[in-house]
C-alpha cells in the first residue's frame, strides 16, 4: 500500500457517501407521500434492482463472462428456491456445484 | 430490542441467522483477498464496519491494489452503492428507526436486510427484521473480514470452494417469494437482461441502476400485484401473516412456472 492517507481519504469518501445514500432514500420517502400504486412500484423496483444483482454477480466478472460453473451453480440453488428448499441446503448446494464443476475443469 | 424474538416468526429468524453466516463466509473471502493483495488487517476491517456494503468493498481493494487511485476507486464504490438509494424509498417510513436510533438504523441498510424488511408485511416484523438482519450482518461481515485476513493464504483460493457463487445464491433465495407474482418476475428478468447487456460497456454499479427501467413494464398495468398483505392500505390491521418458506396458494399464481427461467 502506497500512500497510507489517501487510502484512508479514499475509505472515508466511500463510508461517508454510502451512509448519505442509505440517509436520503428513507428521508426522501418519509417527507413525500406516494399513492398506492407508486408505493408498489418502488416495492417491485427494489426485487428488480437486487434480481440484476444477482444476474451481474452470478453471470460477470469485470466487465466479461464470468465462466460456466458460477452461474450453473447458482441456477442449481434457484430452481432449488423455487421448489421451497430449506435456505441452507440452497446456499450450500449453490457453492458445492460451483466448486465441484470447477474441480472437473470448468472455468 | 428484547421485542425481536416475539415479533418474528421463528422461520423468519432461523433465515436471518442463515444468511448472516453466508454473509460471514463471504467476509472470510473479502479479508483474505485484501491481505493477498497487500493490504494490512487494518483496512478490511475498517471498511467492513464503516462501510459495511460488501461488492463495493470488493472494488475498492481491487482498483486500489491494480495502482488505481484511493479517491476514485471510492467514486467507483460508490456508484455501486447508489442502489441504496431506492433502496431507502422502497422501505416503508420508520423502518430504519426514528430519532438516535434512525442514525445507526441508517447504516444497516444493506442487501440482506432490505429483502427481509420487504417480506415482512407487518411494521413492527418489518422493523424486527430489518434490525434483526442488520445487526447480524455489522457483526458476521466484519467477523468474516477479520478472520479471513488472518487466516489469508489459507482461504485465498477462496474460488475453489465456490465461495464466489454464495452471495447470489443467497440474494436470489431471498427474493424468490417476491418473483412467484408473474408481473414482478417478468420486470426482473427485463431487469436483468438490461443490467447483463449493459455490463460490457459501463462502469460497475451502473448496470444495476439501469436495470431500474424495467419498473416501466408494470406502470401500464392496472391490476395490482398479487401481494394482499403488502397493500399499504391493509398494514395497520395485520392479515395473517404469511411463514415465508411455507407453500402459500395467494402467491402462486400460475399453475406450473417453470424454475428454469
Amino acid at each position: 500500500m502506497k500512500d497510507t492517507t489517501l487510502v484512508v481519504a479514499g475509505m472515508a469518501t466511500l463510508a461517508a457517501g454510502t451512509y448519505a445514500f442509505r440517509f436520503c432514500g428513507q428521508a426522501l420517502r418519509a417527507r413525500i407521500s406516494f399513492p398506492p400504486r407508486a408505493r408498489r412500484m418502488l416495492e417491485a423496483a427494489a426485487v428488480i434492482l437486487l434480481a440484476a444483482l444477482v444476474a451481474t454477480t452470478a453471470l460477470t466478472q469485470g466487465h466479461g463472462f464470468a465462466g460456466c460453473a458460477r452461474p450453473a451453480g447458482v441456477l442449481a440453488g434457484g430452481i432449488l428456491a423455487w421448489r421451497k428448499a430449506p435456505f441452507l441446503v440452497v446456499v450450500i448446494t449453490a457453492a458445492a456445484v460451483t466448486a465441484l464443476l470447477r474441480l472437473l475443469g470448468v472455468p | 430490542m428484547s421485542s425481536i424474538g416475539r415479533t418474528l416468526e421463528r422461520g423468519v429468524l432461523r433465515d436471518i441467522a442463515l444468511t448472516c453466516l453466508a454473509v460471514m463466509f463471504i467476509g472470510l473471502s473479502y479479508g483474505a483477498v485484501a491481505v493477498a493483495s497487500g493490504f494490512p488487517l487494518w483496512v478490511p476491517a475498517a471498511q467492513s464496519v464503516f462501510v459495511l456494503a460488501g461488492a463495493s468493498e470488493f472494488l475498492f481493494i481491487g482498483i486500489v491494489a491494480a495502482g488505481g487511485n484511493p479517491i476514485a476507486a471510492a467514486l467507483a464504490g460508490l456508484l455501486v452503492n447508489t442502489r441504496h438509494l431506492p433502496y431507502g424509498l422502497a422501505l416503508r417510513p420508520g423502518v430504519t428507526g426514528r430519532g438516535w436510533r434512525r442514525l445507526v438504523g441508517t447504516h444497516l441498510m444493506n442487501d440482506e436486510s432490505v429483502v427481509f424488511a420487504l417480506a415482512q408485511d407487518d411494521p413492527a416484523a418489518s422493523r424486527a427484521a430489518y434490525r434483526a438482519c442488520g445487526v447480524g450482518v455489522l457483526l458476521c461481515w466484519p467477523a468474516g473480514a477479520i478472520v479471513g485476513a488472518l487466516v489469508g493464504s489459507a482461504v485465498r483460493d477462496t474460488s475453489a470452494f465456490g465461495l464466489d457463487a454464495m452471495f447470489p445464491a443467497v440474494i436470489l433465495a431471498l427474493i424468490v417469494p417476491d418473483l412467484r407474482d408473474r408481473m414482478t418476475r417478468r420486470a426482473a428478468l427485463a431487469g436483468a437482461a438490461i443490467a447483463l447487456a449493459a455490463t460490457p460497456f459501463l462502469p460497475a454499479g451502473l448496470p444495476v441502476l439501469l436495470a431500474l427501467a424495467a419498473v416501466l413494464l408494470l406502470a401500464r398495468t392496472p391490476a395490482p400485484a398479487s401481494r394482499p398483505g403488502r397493500d399499504p392500505a391493509a398494514s395497520d390491521q395485520e392479515p395473517v401473516p404469511a411463514p415465508r418458506p411455507g407453500p402459500d396458494p395467494a402467491r402462486t399464481p400460475g399453475p406450473g412456472p417453470d424454475p428454469a427461467r
